[in-house]
């Protein structure tokens, strides 16, 4: 009862937004406009999602959005060398995997807290991405990778696609298996599942690791949409990421936080900010009304807790 | 005129009635013990009384006036103070600086002041003198030990002036010698003039402390009077509103083969000094000690926690190397924690995730969870234990302190130990709830697991265990056949014994 009134309240906010919205504006509710809020909010989606188990390890992960730059690099010059789409894509998941294994290891074996070692990690890996491309963005790739963040499948955007697959495999991970089972115990208390026999270090990492495997994929999206692998890319979307997790319920003392609550916090961003533009909201007021509902969502997520206990 | 009244106060937090019919009447002078069961009311009694929650209906008079109290600041200008049973105090500042709290002396005048350091330390020192507490006022709070904490906290409770003085089971995690000098303390502040109200599980304490007391049952003062007026059976009686003939009493096993030899461990870290035991199958090995006298840290050593300097280990008679407590799990260990909600339990997970949580090989098909077998598992086992849950899927957070240790002790039954560490396991449960606990360890051991149980509790000591060891400063210091006495058992605990 408890946990569906969790997922009830932010999905109720996004069907208002969205109702809002469909009145507000006559271009919002057209195939286009929405194909393309899906496309902008996919590569949050895709880091959010990864974020969520991060968060519920009672973790963080501040250097995803510099994994994103850094793998898209990486997988743009593989495709300038000549490589295959898919060849690219895995290398861009592959540079993101062995990114956040390094945060889950140094996490793990240093024994200091997640937020400092991806504090490190985050100036870290942009730096490498600068160092090998010398600052300069990669254009010379094929344009059959447009696709990917461009084209479409049975009429509804590709990245859509990916991230409902996505999605459903880090839900069955998190409700259905071990690992996912592990992530919320170690959220929960920590010396009780290490009391329980749990092998925590090795589940801690695995779970950095899926946070980049996805922070990659997003990665790979950000530089087929732009067409460029920017070694810039990505910067500050960590904290987009972070926000769609807390909006959708998820708990910074770990322990809490889902799936479904993530996507539907990553498109209530999604669609203020795509109704701002529709209605002509400047860019400014934007970031003032999107910092508002993160502290009033996670305002209500804590009444609705104490009311609870 | 009585120095507090509580007439028919009622509380209700969202569906459930925590305070149906709460009266109270406390005099200066006097200690007042506040009994019942734990859920029975006492502490949300007390937190209105301190001002922490609003009550919804009836009348509390303060002298004789009418009040309404918002906040426990408004409690404490009054002259109402709280010392807690959770410990309520920023273990990163010095004991001096958790006494004066919120209300740091200051050097120079009005609000611009710097905080009087020197000042404050001298006058902390005072009042811990003034009780022989064992502490200085420059120890940081998070090195002290339960008992010591508590001290912290009677010392800032003290030093409010306050009139009425609420302890919350002071002593639950106190060794004798400490509890004596809480003992002294209570006694010397209703000396002062003080009115004491003392909540307590301690059913021996009773006549030692109180004067008269009070009983709640599910939110209803169901007793009131002097304590010289009544029998602890009818107190008892009162509490769980049943007759209970013989709450601890086990029939006695012959000990099987031995599960667990322990021969002359040490570890430097936790002071343990070549300590040898041994837990058969069957029996239940009682070990007593001061606080501090290492066995909690024996408990660590042995499941894997602390990383032992000498010794060895043997499980089923074959020598064990246990590194970690994923370790000790696998060679059939199980440890229920003194403190089940800081390394036994995770509260905001389900009952269900937590009974399977030492297991989950038990539950996994091909690497996927077997939530409804997960779920068929939990219910059996709660049926079993008699676990007050309304479904699987209940937050362990939400449970009463007896159902939180069933849910811990389901946990390693599903886990199939065979070996328990048992640490202070009725430690702030109520009577109800203990007697169902031994029973569980009772028939733990008729199924043939080994068990030792570490206890502060005397008298549950020599009920349950069929021998009791004891330690003293890191070392057994000596072992006692069922039957024996409380002096022989706090000889050996307090004396070194002779060559």
């Amino acid at each position: 009862m408890n946990r569906r009134l969790q997922k009830f309240l932010p999905f109720l906010s996004l069907i208002i937004l969205f109702v809002a919205l469909s009145i507000a504006s006559p271009y919002f509710l057209t195939a286009n406009n929405l194909a393309s809020v899906a496309r902008q909010t996919a590569v949050f989606n895709t880091m959010a999602l990864g974020m969520t188990i991060v968060i519920i390890t009672g973790g963080i992960d501040l250097s995803v959005g510099s994994i994103l730059g850094l793998a898209g690099l990486g997988g743009a010059m593989a495709l300038e060398a000549g490589d295959p789409v898919v060849v690219g894509v895995l290398i861009g998941i592959a540079i993101g995997t062995a990114c956040g294994l390094l945060n889950g290891f140094l996490i793990t074996r240093l024994r200091i807290p997640p937020f400092v070692v991806t504090l490190g990690a985050l100036g870290i890996y942009r730096g490498v991405a600068l160092i090998i491309s010398n600052g300069l963005p990669v254009h010379k790739i094929p344009s059959g990778f447009s696709f990917i963040g461009e084209g479409n499948l049975l009429g509804v955007p590709f990245v859509l696609w990916m991230l409902v697959i996505c999605a459903v495999a880090v839900h069955v991970i998190l409700e259905h298996t071990r690992l996912g089972r592990y992530a919320f115990a170690i959220g929960s208390n920590r010396v009780a599942s290490v009391y329980a026999g749990i092998p925590v270090n090795f589940h801690i990492t695995a779970v950095y690791a899926i946070g980049g495997a996805l922070s990659g994929l997003a990665g790979m999206i950000e530089a087929s949409r732009l067409m460029t692998g920017q070694p810039t890319a990505g910067q500050g979307y960590e904290l987009q990421a972070i926000a769609a997790v807390v909006i959708g319920g998820g708990s910074l003392n770990g322990g809490e936080g889902s799936v479904v609550g993530t996507l539907i916090g990553a498109f209530i961003m999604g669609l203020l900010s795509n109704g701002a533009d529709l209605l002509n909201i400047s860019n400014y007021w934007q970031q003032v009304i999107i910092g508002s509902v993160i502290i009033l969502a996670v305002t209500l997520d804590e009444v609705r807790k104490r009311r609870a206990v | 005129m009585p120095l507090l009244e509580l007439q028919n106060i009622q509380k209700r937090f969202g569906g459930v009635t925590a305070l149906r019919n709460g009266n109270l009447t406390v005099s200066a002078g006097e200690v007042h013990l506040l009994l019942g069961e734990n859920g029975a009311g006492k502490s949300t009694l007390m937190k209105i009384v301190a001002g922490i929650v609003e009550r919804d209906s009836g009348r509390m008079l303060w002298n004789g006036q009418e009040v309404f109290l918002r906040t426990p600041s408004e409690a404490a200008a009054m002259g109402i103070a709280m010392v807690n049973q959770e410990s309520l105090l920023a273990p990163h500042l010095s004991v001096a600086e958790n006494i004066f709290l919120g209300r740091e002396k200051r050097t120079g005048a009005g609000r611009f002041g710097m905080v009087d350091r020197k000042g404050a330390l001298e006058l902390a020192r005072h009042t811990i003198a003034q009780y022989g507490f064992p502490l200085e006022p420059e120890w940081p709070v998070s090195r002290l030990s339960p008992a010591g904490r508590q001290m912290v906290e009677i010392c800032r409770a003290i030093h409010h002036g306050s009139s009425l003085l609420i302890f919350d089971e002071p002593t639950s995690s106190l060794s004798d010698t400490e509890t004596d000098q809480v003992f002294r303390i209570v006694r010397d502040l209703k000396a002062r003039g003080m009115g004491i109200i003392y909540i307590t599980h301690r059913m021996n304490e009773l006549r030692v402390i109180g004067d008269s007391a009070t009983v709640l049952r599910d939110g209803e003062t169901v007793h009131s009077g002097r304590l010289a007026e009544i029998g602890t059976d009818r107190l008892i009686q009162h509490m769980v509103g049943r007759e209970v003939a013989q709450i601890y009493e086990r029939e006695h096993l012959e000990p099987g083969e031995p599960l667990l030899e322990v021969r002359n461990l040490s570890v430097e870290s936790t002071k343990l000094k070549n300590i040898s035991l041994t837990l058969r199958r069957g029996e239940i090995t009682g070990m007593a000690g001061l606080i501090g006298a290492g066995r909690t840290e024996l408990c660590r050593a042995i499941f894997g926690i602390d990383a032992p300097q000498s010794g060895e280990i043997l499980v089923g008679g074959k020598p064990a190397r246990i590194r970690s407590p994923r370790a000790a799990v696998q060679a059939g260990i199980a440890l229920v924690t003194e403190d089940r909600q800081v390394s036994g339990l995770a509260l905001r997970l389900p009952i269900g995730s937590n009974v399977t949580l030492a297991n989950m090989e038990r539950i996994s098909r091909l690497g996927f969870l077997d939530l409804k077998y997960e779920a068929r598992a939990a219910s059996e086992l709660g049926r079993k234990m008699s676990l007050k849950a309304s479904s699987p899927a209940q937050l362990a957070g939400t449970l009463s302190g007896g159902n939180q240790q069933k849910v811990v002790i389901a946990k390693w039954l599903f886990r199939q130990s065979n070996i328990f560490l048992f640490d202070e396991p009725t430690r702030g449960i109520d009577i109800g709830a203990k007697a169902e606990v031994f029973e569980l360890m009772g028939e733990l051991a008729r199924n043939g697991a080994a068990i030792l149980m570490v206890s502060s509790e005397l008298t549950e000591l020599q009920h349950v265990a069929d021998r009791i060891v004891v330690m003293r400063q890191g070392r057994i210091s000596g072992e006692l056949p069922r039957g024996c006495s409380q002096e022989q058992i706090m000889k050996l605990a307090v004396m070194e014994v002779a060559a």
